[in-house]
Parts: structure tokens; C-alpha cells; sequence
């Protein structure tokens, strides 16, 4: 099984490269790309029950663990790895028929496939890795491949969107940098496993540093309150598909290593009451921000960011079912918040502008995309039984279990929060879909994969709904390995700090790594 | 397996002054000074990687010899890549720099006009009817316009 492990970041990673070189055959391109997300695709829904007996380990290059990169596969990878490859690859096929470049800005298309791929192969890196500073690298590629995309076409407002974006994205990058070179200052490993050890022996206060660094580099790019205006201002002017990938999974990329940074690396759950806060703010803020947008893209990008709290919620529980919530909801986070922005992006498509005031009679002209943002807005929204209501269930008992006058605020938040976003979703469904416009748009058939690619991801996550028993039975597993984090340790470390070799030779015929 | 990880001092204070300059320029409007501080402070991070390494003066890679005489031979990988990945974004960022001169004549980072939009026309009370329930109408039109169902005929003759 440990061949399959490197496949979902070597896979787009090549495909990339043939992509480029076929740069002048369009749809040779789109085919090559779809056929590596697929298997992408494959190999993560093998992967997902593969593991849920035991974590796989693949020692990159043969260097044994503390020493070389270790990919690390455990439940929450494997789940991760497999949302987000599903989601890329259904934002893939909606943009091979909207063509990107097809509001005549000049976009060159050739460069699109390639970079899509090679933020996919970051992403996946950034899943899988077993190694702080190769996760650095895994951020570092899906960065550099979404500064590419923000500003494809290199238009007036990309690119005053897209500078925002770049220097906070590489402003946060330095800060990770400065945290690795004294994390490795203080204990000589990067390795994750390693690391869990060795960082509870350090002093409070050199612990409290990296802890608070660790925490603001992710919570830049995961978009947590006080580090989050960039969001809302950088993506609405990127391409529709774009946005949605982003929407879906850079911001969890970095909820993503904060779990690991709480639960793995300082467990303990120091800095719980500052994160109960910031969840606090962050949901709340940001739903009062999408109240009061008049552009859907934009009313989109504040319940991002707003919902991002629900997930920092979950961690700074330090419960198992806090925890087990908190995977829960990204999983549903990404499937209905992508959802909503490629519906978003048809609603341009076909009203031809994104203001909230100029839309309207489409419920008239296109009723099957009236029917599919009504779904993905109430499951944002939280209405039983799909899965944003189960998953703020399970952050409400968490809430009531943990019983401190914080949690119970929070649940108050909480509630504000899902309320404010149903007020917001419906107002925005009534303007676009239900009220007459002054100049009603002229019913046209809507490309067929774009809708097909849209209510696919809508009927995805209503099947989420369908299977959340074992799915939450999963994340419950999920989350208790994690937090007793010897699974993980003993997995990367079998034999103790110390391997008994340095080097294994991959090609030695006397390895027995199968 | 151990390394001598006294500090230097040297490199301790280069990587402070490195930093604490790309941060002031990193404050700038102008993104060519931001391209410079982000730069610079790159490298005071990397100085930071070799701080994290050891004492300077014994090789990375030392074939045959001893392990005392060897430097930690990780951070230095570590730092190679973090100057490649900062070479490939600063490239990045001066061509979009350059695309912001192209456009606008200067390359000044903009705000964001969306949000001051919003605000200006709550303030003058121009938000579009279609987005509250508010029909425009004051309260009286609104009583004049509604019937009361249980009342009889003669009630509302006058």
C-alpha cells in the first residue's frame, strides 16, 4: 500500500509537465487534467480505508524518518486528501466549458490546466507531509501556483486584488519560515512525530513563542478574524472556478495545520480560551460583513470566513467531539461553500454581473440553478437534516460538554451566526431568483458540463447527508487517534527517536518496506 | 550524534537588523519597497536557519571524517530551499509589480473601494429597495392602503 501514499502529489505533479508542453492543444490539456485528478481521485478513496487500520508511512528517498521527509497518512489526511481532490476535480470540469478566458481579457488558457494541477499536487503535499518544513514547501507551491491563477489575465482590478493577496500570502510564509528556523533552533528536528516529543520538554516560554508563531502564520491563511481582511477583498475578482478552489481549499489548507499545530504538536490545549475567542469574533464579524454586501461573490467570501470559526471552534474545544465536529464540518465546509461559488458563477454567467440589486427573474429563466443554490445555501445555513446542521450539532454538544460560561458564549455566537447566514442566503436567493429584475436576463442554455460540474458538487454534498453516520464514525476514530497522538508517533517512529538505520536503499533487494 | 548549536552573535545580530529593515520597508505603499523588504527579510530568516545550524567553519558534508567535525548539514538544505522558492516570488512579485506600473502609471498597493461603497450609501440611505422589505412608503399611505377583514361595511363607510 505505501507505493500509493506519493501518488496524489506525483500524479498532477507530471501531469502538469505534459500539460505545458502540450500548451498550444487546449483540449488535449483539459483531458490530460481531468484523467490526473481522477486517479488523484482513485488513489485517495483507496487510501481513506486504507488507513483506518493503521497510519502508512513512506520515508521520501530512503532517509529514515526523524532524518528524511516522511509522508504521513493518517484518517484525517486520508479524509482531507479525498474532499479535495473531489472538489478540484469537479471545479476542473466546470471550468473546461466556461474556457476562463471567455470574457475576451486576453487569459492565457494555456498556462491554466498546468498551474490547476500543480495547486492540486501543493495541497495534497500539504496533506500528507509528516515534516514541518516540508509542509512549508507544500504551502509554498499551492501559494506561488494561486498567485498565478488570482491574476490570470493580468486585468486592472486582478491585479490590485491580487497584490493584496500575494504580499499577505508571502508575509504569513515568512512568519512560518521564522517560526521552522527556531523550532529547529530549539529541538534540531522538523520531523512532526519528532517534534510532538520534543516540544512538551522545552520551556514554557520557548513553547508559548513557536506555539503563538505557528498560530499566526496558519491563522493568516486559514482567514481567522483579526488576519482575515484580505480575503474578502482578494478572491470575488478572480475567475468563478477559481475562486471556488480557493473558497474550498486554501483557507482549510490552513484549519488544516492548525489542527495539527493544537493537537499534535502542543496538545494541552494552552491557548484554548484565545482560540474560543478568535472563533468567537471571526463568526461573527464576518456574518455581519456578508449581511451587508450588495455582490453575491463577496457576500460568498464573508461566510467564508465566517464559517472558518465554526472549525476553530471544534479544535479549541480539546475534546474528542470538538474535535470529531470540527473535521466533520470541514469536510461539509468545502463541499457546500464551493458549491455556492460555482452556482455564483453561472448566476454571471447567465445575468451577466454579480451585483445583488441588477439580478433578479431567474428563477423564471433558469429554475434548475434557483434549486441548486436553495440546496447549497440551507446547507451552509444549517437546515436538517444535511450536513452544516449536523456538523454545528456535534460543535453544540461539544460546546454544553466542555460547560464553561466561554463555550455557552460561543454557542450563543454560534446560533447568532447560523441564523444571520440564513438571513443573508435568503435575501440574496430572493433578489437573484424570486424578485423581477428591471431588465430580465434572456433564457439560453447554460453550457452543460458547467451545470453538470456545479450540481454534481450540490449532490455531493446532500450524499455527505446520506452517509454521515459512518462518516461521523470515522472522524469520531479520526479524532481520538489524534489526540492520543501515540499512533501517529509510533507509526513515524517505530523504533524510538533513534532508527537503527540511517539509510534505507529503495532499491536494496533486501528491503522489506512492503 | 551532536552538534555544537552555540550561536553566533554575529549572524544573531545580522539576522535581527536584516529583519527589522524588511519590515519597515515591508510597511510601504509602493511595491517595489515592499519586493525590496520582502527580500531582505527573507534573507535575515535564512541567516536564522544558520544560526539554528551550529557554529560556522566546519563542512556540511565530510566524508570519512568524524561527526565532530561536521556542521549540521539539514538546516543548510533547509535554507537552499527557502532562497529558491524566495528567487521564484520575487520574480513573480516583479512582474506583477510591473503590470501594476503598466496599468496604473504607478505601483502603489489600492484600497479596497467595495466596502467604502456600501458605507456611503447606507449613510445616505440609498440601499436599493429590493434589498429591505421597505416599500418606500411612510406609515401613513400604508394605513391608508390596508383593509381591515373583520370589519362590516358600515364600520368603513366613512
Amino acid at each position: 500500500m505505501t507505493w500509493l501514499a506519493p501518488l496524489p502529489v506525483i500524479i498532477p505533479l507530471l501531469a502538469a509537465g505534459l500539460a505545458v508542453a502540450l500548451g498550444r492543444r487546449p483540449n488535449l490539456q483539459r483531458l490530460i487534467a481531468r484523467a490526473a485528478l481522477t486517479a488523484s481521485l482513485a488513489v485517495a478513496v483507496v487510501l481513506i480505508i486504507a488507513v483506518d487500520k493503521a497510519p502508512i508511512v513512506v520515508e521520501v528517498g530512503g532517509w529514515a524518518a526523524p532524518i528524511g521527509i516522511a509522508l504521513v497518512i493518517d484518517r484525517l489526511s486520508a479524509l482531507m486528501l479525498a474532499i479535495s481532490v473531489a472538489v478540484t476535480l469537479a471545479v476542473l470540469v466546470y471550468s473546461g466549458a466556461q474556457g476562463v478566458a471567455d470574457k475576451g481579457e486576453g487569459a492565457p488558457v494555456s498556462v491554466y490546466y498546468p498551474t490547476f494541477l500543480v495547486l492540486s499536487a501543493g495541497v495534497s503535499n500539504a496533506f500528507i507531509t509528516g515534516d514541518l518544513f516540508n509542509l512549508y514547501v507544500g504551502f509554498e507551491i499551492l501559494l506561488a501556483s494561486s498567485f498565478v491563477l488570482i491574476t490570470l489575465g493580468g486585468t486592472r482590478d486582478r491585479i490590485r486584488a491580487g497584490t493584496i493577496y500575494v504580499i499577505v500570502s508571502v508575509l504569513s510564509s515568512l512568519i512560518f519560515l521564522t517560526a521552522l528556523a527556531l523550532v529547529y533552533a530549539a529541538t534540531g528536528t522538523v520531523n512532526m512525530a519528532q517534534l510532538a516529543i520534543r516540544l512538551p520538554q522545552l520551556d514554557g516560554g520557548v513553547q508559548l513563542v513557536l506555539h503563538v508563531m505557528l498560530l499566526i502564520a496558519f491563522g493568516i491563511k486559514a482567514a481567522v478574524f483579526p488576519l482575515s481582511a484580505w480575503l474578502p477583498d482578494s478572491y470575488p475578482t478572480a475567475p468563478a472556478p477559481v475562486t471556488a478552489v480557493f473558497a474550498g481549499l486554501l483557507t482549510k489548507v490552513g484549519v488544516y495545520a492548525i489542527i495539527r499545530t493544537e493537537v499534535l504538536l502542543f496538545p494541552g490545549g494552552r491557548l484554548d480560551t484565545v482560540l474560543m475567542w478568535v472563533a468567537l469574533v471571526t463568526m461573527v464579524v464576518g456574518i455581519l460583513g456578508a449581511v451587508a454586501q450588495d455582490d453575491i461573490k463577496r457576500m460568498l467570501s464573508f461566510t467564508l470566513l465566517s464559517h472558518i470559526g465554526f472549525m476553530v471552534w471544534g479544535v479549541a474545544m480539546s475534546s474528542n467531539m470538538g474535535l470529531s465536529a470540527a473535521i466533520f464540518y470541514v469536510v461539509h465546509h468545502i463541499t457546500a461553500q464551493t458549491a455556492l461559488f460555482l452556482v455564483a458563477g453561472l448566476i454571471e454567467n447567465l445575468g451577466g454581473t454579480t451585483s445583488l440589486t441588477r439580478l433578479g427573474s431567474l428563477a423564471r429563466v433558469a429554475p434548475v440553478l434557483a434549486i441548486m443554490f436553495f440546496i447549497a445555501a440551507m446547507n451552509l445555513a444549517g437546515i436538517p437534516p444535511m450536513t452544516g446542521f449536523l456538523g454545528k450539532v456535534g460543535l453544540l454538544q461539544a460546546a454544553s460538554d466542555s460547560g464553561s460560561t466561554l463555550a455557552w458564549t460561543l454557542v450563543a455566537g454560534g446560533l447568532v451566526t447560523s441564523l444571520l447566514t440564513l438571513y443573508a442566503m435568503t435575501k440574496a436567493w430572493n433578489m437573484a431568483f424570486w424578485q423581477e429584475a428591471e431588465n430580465p436576463p434572456a433564457p439560453r442554455r447554460l453550457p452543460r458540463s458547467m451545470v453538470g460540474a456545479a450540481g454534481g458538487l450540490v449532490a455531493m454534498s446532500l450524499a455527505l447527508a446520506a452517509v454521515a453516520g459512518p462518516l461521523i464514525a470515522y472522524t469520531d476514530r479520526a479524532a481520538r487517534d489524534l489526540r492520543v497522538r501515540t499512533p501517529y508517533i509510533e507509526a513515524v517512529l517505530p523504533d524510538g527517536e533513534h532508527p537503527p538505520v540511517l539509510y534505507n536503499d529503495p532499491w536494496g533487494v533486501d528491503d522489506a518496506s512492503d | 550524534m551532536t552538534f555544537d548549536v552555540t550561536p553566533s552573535i554575529t549572524l544573531v545580530v545580522l539576522a535581527a537588523v536584516l529583519v527589522a529593515v524588511g519590515v519597515n520597508l515591508l510597511l510601504e505603499r509602493s511595491l517595489t519597497r515592499i519586493i525590496l523588504g520582502f527580500i531582505i527579510a527573507s534573507n535575515g530568516v535564512n541567516v536564522l536557519f544558520l544560526v539554528a545550524g551550529g557554529r560556522a567553519g566546519s563542512p556540511p558534508l565530510n566524508d570519512g571524517g568524524s561527526l565532530e567535525d561536521m556542521a549540521d548539514p539539514l538546516p543548510q538544505a533547509m535554507v537552499l530551499t527557502a532562497i529558491v522558492i524566495t528567487l521564484g516570488l520575487t520574480a513573480f512579485l516583479l512582474a506583477m509589480a510591473y503590470r501594476s506600473w503598466q496599468l496604473n502609471g504607478h505601483d502603489e498597493v489600492q484600497d479596497d473601494l467595495e466596502d467604502r461603497r456600501l458605507v456611503r450609501h447606507a449613510a445616505r440611505d440609498l440601499i436599493s429597495r429590493r434589498a429591505t422589505d421597505d416599500s418606500g412608503a411612510t406609515l401613513d399611505e400604508e394605513a391608508l392602503a390596508t383593509r381591515d377583514e373583520t370589519a362590516t361595511d358600515e364600520v368603513r363607510a366613512p
